[in-house]
């Protein structure tokens, strides 16, 4: 791996400082809008850094395909796809491997939340659309369609905010941005509930020691806060 | 790009709370507590002595929000009220729905929900004889208000004909309004309708389910009026600017207006 690092990206730390000038425990800017999709029954528009995502929910409506029909509770239909022009690649639109594993990941995040028995037999439809992707799109968009469902009247225990940990030259940082993703050492996304802080998700890419492991989620715990705090004034600032 | 250190959190909205608690003791003043926006997940109250109306849940001791709302509170039940999302039938209730499709003994009526409501021939306030063709009494295409008379748990909707205001509509037009918006249409103890009702001298029909029928002359400022409200729904004293408005209006095409209905 170290041998194809760009030369400017070799060191990812000076004066402990990163590559955008944060502090190793800070976010990047966040920025949440709501209602921007007037189709839609709730929606959300986020900015985390560089990354920019658009999420929709539809229902709960009826259950579409049929057989997929639960007579219990709605099921949480997520489709997260990374738009074509999202990257410096071209992405191939449709689904993917790693957009079929998003999906399922942030499905389960969410779902934990919300009290799908309150609607039996029908479905609510989350689309999160990347329309810029610049590391943590996972984070971001799950960040974002907690917002969107709440803004869809959808009945939930708490809000959901998702960041990631990661280790870049041999020290644990918050929320990652795309370079110190891609050549940095460990990124580890986490889903966290506003109310009492349960994970909800929790993935790696790369690897910890024990005691980084601790650490990284004390650092999660305390990092999370003012993506919370974003999300309230996002909501609060649509209804004055 | 706003900055991430934004607004207080959890400490504050609970001191909020309280000092409403201390209002609604003393003063009483039920204007002050429309205006708290809560979200999923807020702690609403702390304490064992209330009990959780609609929109919250109980964990512990603790009362949270469960939707995103207008908190309410009315002596020791909490409720929020949503701010949005998609109409639940719950018995009682008054929908507007046009009727899909007519069985052998029962009407089908569609009412812009996944599951479709069923009337069945004992709901009829007429005796029908076993075997008549129902398409005499409710035909495809007939609107009806009417209120829910049983839901269950598997979504089989049931409405009556039998209720005193349940009626079929004749002419006139639907609007379309969010279900949540409803409440606000319909004012405190009908006071915003009725002045819409009053002012524009329609015939209105309010439904739970977000379908409004009017019928009369001013049915356009009618509407136009019902499309404010429901814009302006989070803010106060809305029925004092809703009645200044229409006022307005009325003035502006009053005379013209009575001129016509006089040669009609």
């Amino acid at each position: 791996m170290a041998s194809n690092v760009p030369e400017k990206y070799k060191t990812l730390i000076k004066n402990n400082k990163r590559i955008d000038g944060r502090k190793l425990d800070e976010l990047r800017p966040v920025k949440i809008e709501v209602g921007v999709v007037p189709s839609a029954d709730g929606s959300a528009y986020i900015e985390i850094g560089n990354t920019k995502v658009l999420v929709a929910v539809h229902g709960p409506k009826e259950m579409f395909p049929r057989h997929m029909i639960n007579e219990d509770r709605a099921v949480l239909n997520v489709r997260y796809a990374m738009l074509p022009f999202s990257t410096s690649e071209r992405v191939r639109p449709g689904p993917s491997r790693r957009s079929n594993e998003i999906s399922k990941v942030t499905r389960h995040a969410l779902e934990s939340v919300i009290f799908l028995e309150e609607f039996p037999a029908m479905g609510i439809d989350l689309t999160l659309d990347i329309i810029q992707a610049d590391a943590g799109t996972r984070a971001t968009a799950i960040t974002a369609a907690s917002v969107a469902l709440a803004h869809a009247g959808i009945p939930m225990k708490g809000l959901v905010a998702a960041t990631a940990i990661g280790k870049i030259n041999d020290k644990l940082a918050v929320d990652l941005n795309g370079p110190e993703d891609n050549f940095g050492q460990t990124d580890m996304p986490i889903a966290m509930i506003s109310t009492n802080k349960n994970i909800t998700l929790l993935q790696m890419d790369g690897d910890f020691t024990k005691e980084e492991f601790k650490t990284s989620l004390e650092m999660a715990k305390k990092a999370i806060d003012p993506l919370f705090e974003a999300q309230r004034a996002a909501l609060q600032k649509y209804y004055e | 790009m706003t900055s991430v250190k934004i607004i207080p959190k959890k400490e504050d909205t609970t001191i909020k709370n309280t000092t409403e608690k201390k209002d609604t003791k003393t003063g009483k003043k039920s204007t002050e507590q429309s205006n708290t926006i809560v979200l999923p997940g807020d702690i609403l109250v702390e304490s064992i002595d209330f009990l959780t109306g609609h929109g919250t849940y109980r964990e512990g001791k603790k009362i949270y929000s469960k939707i995103l709302g207008i908190l309410r509170k009315k002596e020791h039940v909490i409720s929020v009220i949503p701010l949005s999302g998609t109409y639940q039938p719950k018995p009682r209730d008054f929908i507007i729905g046009e009727v899909a499709y007519v069985g052998y003994s029962n009407w089908r009526v569609d009412f812009g929900h996944p599951n479709s409501a069923t009337l069945p021939m004992s709901g009829v306030p007429e005796f029908i004889e076993n075997g008549a063709d129902l398409s005499k009494y409710y035909k495809r295409g007939d609107l009806l208000f009417a209120p829910i008379e049983s839901v269950t748990k598997n979504m089989i909707i049931q409405i009556s004909m039998k209720d005193k205001r349940a009626r079929k509509l004749f002419g006139g037009k639907i609007i379309n309004i969010s279900p949540s918006k409803v409440p606000r249409v319909i004012g405190k103890e009908g006071t915003m309708i009725a002045q819409i009702k009053n002012k524009t001298g329609c015939i209105i029909n309010v439904s739970q389910n977000g379908r409004i029928w009017i019928k009369g002359d001013n049915e356009p400022l009618a509407t136009r009026t019902i499309k404010m409200v429901e814009k302006l729904s989070h803010k106060k004293g809305l029925t004092e600017t809703i009645s200044q408005y229409l006022d307005e209006e009325v003035k502006k095409m009053g005379t013209p207006k009575s001129k016509d209905t006089e040669k009609q």
